[in-house]
């Protein structure tokens, strides 16, 4: 089981992007996923940069993917959808069906992000047949659903990357929740999210943590931490293991999941993957 | 313009009818519909009885299979498209891809509707379901603003359907794991948002707390109306803020009583009232304002406004009494 660094799910200052990429292209990670996911406003890193970054981390010979929107509403988000499929260079993330229609359409192979509703064997392999090389699966599956399905798979076997480590994209809204906590429209939002580079924790009234707020994506306050759980997944034949990136620290990370060192303060969660509520941590 | 009620029972269904209902839709009673809760829903002797009844009175009834079979059970799923093709229901509401598959290709005669559950919110998605699985129509996600329904209404490729008044999802449908992260289970896996089983309610001194599966997602004085318990809708403290607040929404419930003639003008086919966990009451009353608006606006389009009647009387069986146009409106976003 090889690694993989997932988009960057938050709005972070264009150098900073751009520190974070380099470091990455000096790193051992082989696969890495860049792109704008979560909201056509943030406008910090342009597709274009992100283009010149995927060129990048390829001549330092990495594989590349670009990740595309999650929610695609206004006509401009989905003609830009188009162009970026149409990049001439690298295969695309499916977050959206419309995503998965324009790559097929186009005979392109795709990879289908957790945000893809596939659920069952047949739906993968439907999915196969239009081109899909690669899923994630949805974060709200379990180990004993990737069992079930894994055997299922045809006709030729579409590799599996799991969600391994991050704090976890739980839902996306019309409304911009980084916003609304200013008090501000989010048609006048100043991309207020670049504040908050890990999301804005939000906490029960017991002060136990629940969500974090980054724009319109709703995330889990707990890390995902499933690095424990690497032995299993290689014995189930999963391809790569998804971190998830939050900071500088993630690179390190990805770089060798095997090594687990980083801050035990970190609350965190396992609950999905064991077939419980996904806030839950089985230990 | 058809006005789309639902049915958890056949108390509502013959209500609904009565009170002007166009089309019904209702779920099987198990986990093959996103709305699977105690004392719900239709076994197969009720269905064939709804559908009876539904024909007799020259309207139309869909069956919702909306939530997304489990691997090694499929054949529940499979045994659900086969009863309805063979009961004669007149659409099919479906989201799983392998199940649009399955009754494309078995049953090509039988309409099928996209559930709101396949959250397809653009052309490209809308393409790929019409041309894979010839859809006749799609239910949008609770995330488009009027103004994108109305560009996207221009170029679809199949009949658009939206909600008009219910409850109100502020999340992409079928994408939202807010439920299952906290409880377990998710309106795509177990068949639905928030299940009752986790819900409790629990009096400390005058104070009522909300929990759903042990977490606090709301408090509020004992005499004070409270919805029901959805991650979506607690009131939560931030790093920045300590003063509990609704960071996502507050209990309100979608209704769009006055956007009715710009969703007409766009061609929008279908107008579609949530509940089907909701009481008869309810949707009698709901069904009753609909169909007078309706009405109202088809007699005489230019001249329509919303009457103080029918706001008060939906109001009433509003959660928290409030109402939003929700992300139809851009100022919600």
């Amino acid at each position: 089981m090889k690694t993989s660094l997932g988009p960057l799910l938050y709005c972070w200052p264009k150098a900073q992007v751009i520190e974070f990429y380099q470091a990455v292209a000096n790193s051992d990670i082989p696969l890495v996923y860049v792109g704008e996911t979560v909201c056509s406003r943030r406008r910090e890193v342009k597709f274009s940069d992100y283009l010149q970054i995927a060129k990048e981390l390829k001549a330092s010979g990495k594989q590349v993917v670009i990740s595309t929107l999650t929610l695609i509403e206004a006509q401009s988000e989905f003609s830009e959808l188009k162009k970026q499929v149409d990049n001439g260079e690298f295969i695309i993330e499916a977050n959206d069906m419309g995503a998965v229609e324009v790559a097929r359409s186009h005979g392109l192979p795709f990879v289908c992000g957790p945000s893809i509703n596939n659920y069952n064997a047949a739906t993968l392999n439907k999915l196969a047949t239009w081109g899909m090389q690669r899923f994630v699966m949805p974060l709200e599956l379990s180990q004993q659903w990737l069992v079930s399905v894994v055997d299922a798979l045809t006709p030729k076997r579409v590799e599996v990357e799991v969600f391994g480590h991050g704090y976890m994209p739980l839902a996306h809204s019309a409304r911009c929740f980084s916003a609304r906590h200013m008090g501000l429209a989010k048609d006048k939002c100043q991309t207020v999210c670049i504040q908050h580079p890990k999301g804005l924790l939000a906490q029960t009234q017991e002060a136990q943590p629940l969500l974090r707020l980054n724009g319109i994506q709703t995330q889990s306050a707990s890390l995902c931490d499933l690095r424990d759980q690497q032995a299993i997944m290689q014995g189930l034949g999963v391809d790569y293991f998804r971190v998830s990136p939050s900071a500088m620290a993630s690179i390190e990370i990805a770089n060798d999941i095997s090594k687990v060192t980083d801050n035990a303060d970190a609350l965190k969660c396992n609950g999905y993957w064991h077939q419980q509520a996904g806030l839950n941590m089985q230990s | 313009m058809e006005l789309l009620c639902p049915a958890g029972n056949l108390a509502s269904l013959k209500v609904a009818l009565n009170a002007g209902a166009d089309a019904i839709y209702l779920g099987l009673k198990d986990d093959t519909n996103a709305r699977s809760f105690a004392g719900l829903n239709f076994t197969p002797k009720k269905l064939a009885q709804a559908v009876d009844y539904t024909k007799q009175q020259g309207k139309k009834i869909f069956l919702t299979i909306n939530t997304f079979p489990k691997p090694g059970e499929e054949q529940r799923w499979y045994q659900a498209i086969d009863l309805a093709a063979n009961t004669g229901v007149d659409a099919l509401i479906m989201a799983d891809l392998s199940l649009l598959d399955y009754a494309h290709s078995r049953y090509p005669h039988l309409p099928l509707h996209l559930s709101v559950q396949a959250s397809a919110t653009n052309l490209g998605a809308l393409t790929l379901y019409k041309k894979e699985f010839n859809i006749e129509r799609a239910v949008l996600p609770r995330v488009l603003s009027m103004k994108q329904v109305r560009d996207l209404a221009k170029v679809t490729p199949v009949d658009l359907e939206v909600f008009a008044f219910g409850s109100l999802c502020i999340m992409a449908e079928g994408r939202c794991h807010l439920s299952s992260y906290v409880t377990g289970q998710s309106p795509n896996t177990g068949g639905s948002c928030s299940p009752a089983k986790d819900v409790r309610w629990q009096e400390v001194g005058d104070r009522r707390l909300t929990r759903l599966n042990e977490v606090l997602i709301d408090q509020s004085d004992i005499d004070e109306q409270m919805g029901y318990p959805v991650v979506c809708k607690g009131r939560y403290t931030t790093e920045e803020n300590p003063q509990p607040s609704y960071l996502l929404e507050s209990p309100t419930s979608l209704n769009t009583l006055s956007l009715l003639p710009e969703l007409a003008k766009a061609n929008v086919v279908s107008l579609k009232i949530e509940g089907r966990q909701r009481s008869p009451a309810y949707v009698e009353q709901v069904t009753r304002v609909w169909r007078q608006a309706i009405d109202t606006y088809l007699n005489n389009p230019s001249a329509f406004s919303t009457q103080d009647s029918w706001e008060h009387a939906l109001a009433k069986v509003s959660e928290g009494q409030i109402t939003t146009l929700g992300a139809y409106e851009r100022t919600w976003q």
